[in-house]
């Protein structure tokens, strides 16, 4: 394999607005591995949570084999979130940009980008779906492991085991609503999103669209972009 | 039973009614526990393991009577011991069989999320079927006598089966066969409840055990196995037996409504994205034909 086909193999920027990175191989590694285990975890619980969603755990090797890896993926799901939470909790903090483009979310639900405020590098929505996901798995893998060694718990402090079932059933669920919106957006709505998070680029006009703030801060002092 | 017998209703060629005609047979049994006539001597501890074929395990001393603290994986049938101090200063000193309490309203069954996993026969027997058992645990949340038991090397549930496999072929639980001073009884649903009656009224009128009664739970809808207690009014007293058992609420609200809620929220999501699809489309920025961001 030669050089010049490892380099053509790279998506060439496109006249004249020209490609911006927008997530490093390594943010794009913890999102996939984040969001494989986080499937794993949702097709094996979603087969736990309904006698009507059971066969769900047929296509990951049946009941048992669901029930032995669910908590591993699920520790794995964990491990990748807090791993999110270092790499990005610098662009994740709620800021004034941020409360201003919230009070404005009307119209990017309705399409209206052009009435919305500026945004950072992520928009209040995807701000809130990291919140929501960060605590969320904190609530999954504490109430988790009480579901795991339920037999840990003395009986004398059962209302830990039903806390346990109670918590990872609402924060799953919770977790579930922020995915539907988030795989939606990401594929289906809000064009040139999938493609930036498996490639990693973004064109100019994409970031000028949907995250003004970065644009400029990422394209500052230079006229070239990367 | 787990086999309904054939019972005949007619014969050709019979002068008279054919022989057992309109007899209806009472197929729930029951294990009754005289616990005032128990003396704690364990031979049925040891014919439930013999029958179901477990080593006896190794017993843990904690200055009790008690073999151990609780049933195990493999020890399903275990002597609770309490020595129990008495309102008058004298001393009790309680022994009650603890096993699986066969719930006509099983927290283990409803908690259960593998098909099959958990069956009640007709006869009121409550069994796990470990060839569908997934170890989730999930029946370790449900049962509101603390039973079910991990097995971590298999990863399955096990818990006293009434000896169901005997019981099906119409012969009495292990436990009852080895008890020598005849405090274990096994028939229907019926008899056993009859006969603790008079136990405890016998207690009540000839023993002085004025609380003396029958603890057959009405809050999981009446047990397979039933006590007869000297102090009905405390079966806390005998190795912790709940006063008034019942599926924990949040076992039964998270198998019932809030099964509909979160499946009705999940399709609700998923249609809500749908129609907004429909209505507001994709945001697609780059006005090209490339709607893809820009890649090529």
């Amino acid at each position: 394999m030669s050089t010049s086909h490892v380099v053509s193999s790279r998506p060439p920027a496109r006249e004249p607005e020209g490609v911006i990175c927008r997530y490093t191989l390594g943010e794009r590694v913890h999102h996939w591995l984040a969001a494989l285990t986080y499937i794993y975890c949702l097709i094996t619980g979603l087969a736990f949570w309904s006698p009507y969603m059971y066969w769900l755990a047929t296509l990951v090797g049946g009941g048992p084999t669901a029930r032995f890896w669910h908590p591993w993926f699920g520790l794995g799901f964990t491990l990748s979130i807090f791993w999110m939470y270092k790499m990005w909790i610098g662009d994740m903090r709620i800021t004034d940009a941020d409360r201003r483009w919230s009070k404005a979310m009307r119209y990017y639900v309705e399409n209206q980008d052009e009435k919305l405020p500026p945004e950072g590098r992520f928009n209040y929505g995807q701000k809130l779906f990291f919140w929501l996901m960060f605590y969320g798995v904190i609530l999954l893998v504490i109430s988790g492991f009480g579901l795991w060694f339920v037999e840990s718990i003395p009986w004398s402090l059962r209302w830990l085991r039903y806390t346990a079932v109670t918590v990872h059933v609402v924060a799953a669920l919770a977790t579930i609503a922020g995915f539907i919106i988030h795989v939606y957006m990401g594929t289906a709505m809000v064009r040139g999103g999938f493609t930036s998070i498996i490639r990693g680029e973004v064109t100019s006009t994409w970031a000028k669209t949907h995250h003004r703030l970065w644009y400029e801060q990422v394209t500052k002092g230079t006229s070239s972009q990367k | 039973m787990s086999q309904a017998t054939l019972a005949i209703k007619r014969i050709s060629g019979h002068a008279g009614p054919a022989p057992g005609e309109g007899v209806e047979r009472d197929y729930q049994v029951c294990k009754l526990v005289d616990t005032t006539t128990c003396i704690g001597c364990k031979a049925c501890e040891v014919a439930c393991l013999e029958w179901n074929g477990y080593e006896f395990t190794d017993t843990v001393f904690d200055n009790s009577y008690q073999t151990m603290p609780e049933t195990t994986w493999k020890y399903w049938n275990l002597i609770k011991f309490n020595e129990h101090e008495n309102s008058d200063g004298t001393i009790s000193l309680l022994m009650r069989k603890d096993q699986c309490m066969h719930c006509a309203d099983p927290g283990c069954l409803a908690a259960c999320p593998a098909d099959g996993a958990i069956v009640q026969y007709t006869n009121g027997i409550v069994d796990f079927q470990q060839q569908n058992c997934i170890g989730c645990g999930y029946c370790v949340s449900g049962c509101p006598f603390d039973i079910p038991k991990f097995n971590p090397a298999t990863k399955k549930m096990f818990k006293c089966t009434l000896c169901v496999d005997r019981v099906s072929e119409g012969l009495e639980p292990a436990c009852i066969k080895s008890c020598p001073t005849g405090c274990l009884h096994f028939g229907t649903k019926e008899d056993m409840t009859d006969l603790a009656e008079k136990r405890a009224t016998q207690l009540r009128e000839n023993f002085g055990f004025e609380k003396a009664g029958v603890y057959d739970p009405a809050g999981v809808g009446g047990t397979g196995v039933i006590y007869v207690l000297h102090d009905a009014t405390n079966p806390e007293a005998y190795g912790g037996l709940p006063k008034d058992p019942h599926i924990p609420w949040v076992v039964k609200f998270w198998k019932g409504p809030a099964k509909w809620i979160g499946n009705l929220a999940m399709l609700g999501g998923i249609l809500r994205v749908t129609v907004h699809y429909l209505r507001f489309g994709p945001k697609i920025v780059d006005g090209s034909k490339h709607e893809n961001g820009g890649q090529p």
